[in-house]
């Protein structure tokens, strides 16, 4: 049985969490079953075009202004929504860990340029330069990935950073400092382990906003030209939007229901993980 | 001059010394992106006019000064952002500074609405929201922010233009004035306003969710405070508490918000003004795009970094005019 206090029951009794892992787990479902109930691809002219949802049997949710299957478009839509917003994040969360670690643990001179660094980056509005960057190398599930990572990273270097700085006078590291132990043991296994909950709370949440920033990149025409991408619908259903707007809302959807889920698991996690937020 | 002013106009230009290095940073970063990036401008050039021989090719390079030592390219390059030389947009035949200038006030008028609209809005709710603590009207806005987070703007922006424009025919879909009406004086105003409601609505979305929970948890510590309750025991009405006496002490925060999110505001627009057809920076940033005009695009970059920062500063200057306590760093 799981007990009342047990970090699955604090889970399980936040609802909103609950629903927003029961969403997640259907969008996951439907990333994963795409080639296996569309075998034939989502790019296929498969009907005429411009079906409302329900005209027939064949497209529950109709087809687009080609002719697609826009359930098929859906389906494979999840794939390229999790599989950026999955990499990005752990891209951003390793670079972020290791700048934001490297800044807290060395201190000094090193963490005036680390943090010079990341204030960069901080300045420069995250969407317009994730945008010169897929521009300036073209699209490309790998250049869209590097762009949104790039822009991600620096506030979970902070966070480190923070948590590294707080960390850093306790007894348990100086007792390891005295221990003689190397720079690399004492921030793998004293200091990330007790840095871990905010870490992986953020890093949750950044996947939110990688799909996001996956479904403006894409609606911009810098999607990957191969990969069937909500943004990228969006971005066609908008040029049938005065008579066919279900082509732009449907995938529109998609979006905030994922975007949605992923929040709610976030805060349900950090509810759960964060012993001080518990009982409010 | 008053010893206030000095103070402030120092900070301020202190400030501005102090963001050099990260404009300096940007521009490096900006100069990277041009030479990493795949083809230069020679290979632009020679795109447009067709085939091109080695010796034209090796002309156009000699000419923009391709040929050189990356460290010189380099040093050409800072020299040039100092005088706010920006380049030369090879697609549209224009400076960049030029072209970057003529749509920055249809973007500042956009994010300035917008934030005001956030700010206004955030406000209203907030203040509801934390007046009827857990009840329906607390859960709803709560829930209403909720959403907000998940909604990709540019979709949101789409679906108001499906119901004002197509469906009700309240509010003009795109521009940022009626075509050919030729309005003057007060009907041009009104005009710019009613194309203006929708874009700035939608722009202002996020940093709106952010207020309104910001506002609505300080509302609720500052209401327990000593004042407060000598405000109550006085006979004061909830509402003249509330925003005469709590909201005051919530504001600090508010501006902090809207610092932060500047960025986010400014990446936004670009996705607004695209589907708006707002003639601002963003929508030459989708034509940027659409054409790959790097040059335009790294010039947006660096001009996007420096109201970052202008903006960063400005809302120091503000914490200082709210609260004279505060001492300016």
């Amino acid at each position: 049985m799981i007990s009342r206090n047990s970090l699955l029951g604090r889970f399980g009794r936040h609802y909103p969490a609950v629903a927003g892992i029961t969403l997640l787990a259907a969008v996951t479902a439907m990333a994963l079953l795409a080639p296996v109930l569309f075998p034939q691809g989502p790019w296929r002219m498969v009907g005429r075009p411009q079906l409302w949802p329900g005209a027939d049997p064949r497209f529950p949710l109709g087809t687009d202004i080609l002719g697609r299957d826009l359930l098929a478009c859906l389906f494979y839509g999840a794939r390229v929504s999790l599989l950026i917003g999955l990499s990005a994040t752990l891209a951003a969360t390793l670079v972020g860990t290791m700048i934001g670690a490297a800044a807290g643990f060395f201190g000094g001179k090193v963490d005036r340029w680390l943090m010079g660094f990341t204030e960069i980056f901080q300045t420069t509005p995250p969407f317009v330069l994730a945008v010169v960057v897929v521009a300036a190398f073209t699209p490309s599930l790998t250049s869209i990935i590097i762009a949104i990572s790039l822009v991600s990273w620096p506030p979970l270097a902070r966070l480190v950073r923070a948590q590294f700085l707080q960390l850093m006078p306790r007894e348990f590291v100086l007792a390891g400092i005295v221990m003689g132990m190397s720079n690399t043991r004492l921030i793998v296994t004293q200091l990330l382990p007790n840095a871990i909950t905010p870490i992986i709370v953020s890093s949750s949440l950044m996947i939110a906003s990688a799909i996001l920033l996956e479904a403006g990149l894409a609606f911009l025409g810098l999607g990957d030209p191969n990969a069937m991408s909500w943004g990228y619908m969006i971005g066609v259903g908008r040029e049938v939007l005065r008579t066919d707007w279900y082509i732009t809302t449907i995938p529109g959807l998609a979006v905030l229901l994922a975007v949605l889920a992923i929040n709610l698991v976030g805060e349900g996690l950090n509810d759960a993980l964060n012993p001080r937020s518990r009982n409010r | 001059m008053s010893r206030n002013a000095q103070d402030l106009i120092r900070f301020v230009l202190r400030r501005l010394i102090q963001s050099l290095p990260i404009l300096l940073g940007i521009a490096t970063i900006n100069f990277l992106f041009v030479n990493l990036a795949p083809g230069d401008a020679a290979d632009v050039l020679a795109g447009e006019a067709g085939a091109a021989s080695p010796e034209f090719m090796a002309a156009l390079r000699e000419r923009y000064g391709l040929d050189q030592p990356f460290y010189v390219q380099f040093l050409v390059y800072m020299g040039k952002l100092l005088t706010f030389d920006l380049g030369y947009s090879f697609r549209f035949s224009r400076p960049v500074t030029e072209l970057l200038l003529g749509t920055l006030g249809p973007t500042l008028l956009l994010m300035s609405t917008a934030i005001l609209f956030a700010c206004s809005m955030g406000v209203f709710l907030g203040v509801l929201a934390a007046r009827c603590v857990n009840r329906w009207p607390d859960y709803l806005i709560s829930v209403g922010a909720l959403i907000a987070y998940a909604t990709p703007v540019f979709w949101l922006g789409l679906m108001m233009i499906v119901l004002f424009s197509v469906k009700l025919g309240w509010l003009p879909s795109s521009g940022m004035q009626t075509i050919g009406a030729g309005y003057t004086g007060w009907r041009k105003i009104g005009d710019v306003a009613l194309h203006l409601i929708m874009p700035a609505t939608v722009l202002g979305m996020y940093l709106t969710a952010f207020q309104v929970r910001l506002i609505r948890a300080s509302m609720l510590e500052i209401g327990e405070q000593d004042f407060v309750t000598t405000a109550r025991s006085k006979g004061l009405s909830e509402q003249t508490i509330a925003y005469r006496h709590v909201l005051r002490n919530a504001i600090l925060p508010m501006v902090t918000m809207v610092g932060l999110q500047v960025g986010a505001i400014l990446g936004g627009s670009v996705l607004i003004e695209t589907v708006f057809a707002w003639p601002g920076l963003g929508r030459l940033a989708y034509n940027a795009v659409f054409q790959r005009d790097l040059n335009l695009l790294l010039g947006l970059l660096f001009l996007c970094s420096i109201m970052v920062v202008v903006t960063n500063i400005l809302t120091e200057v503000a914490y200082r005019l709210i609260d004279p306590r505060i001492p300016l760093k």
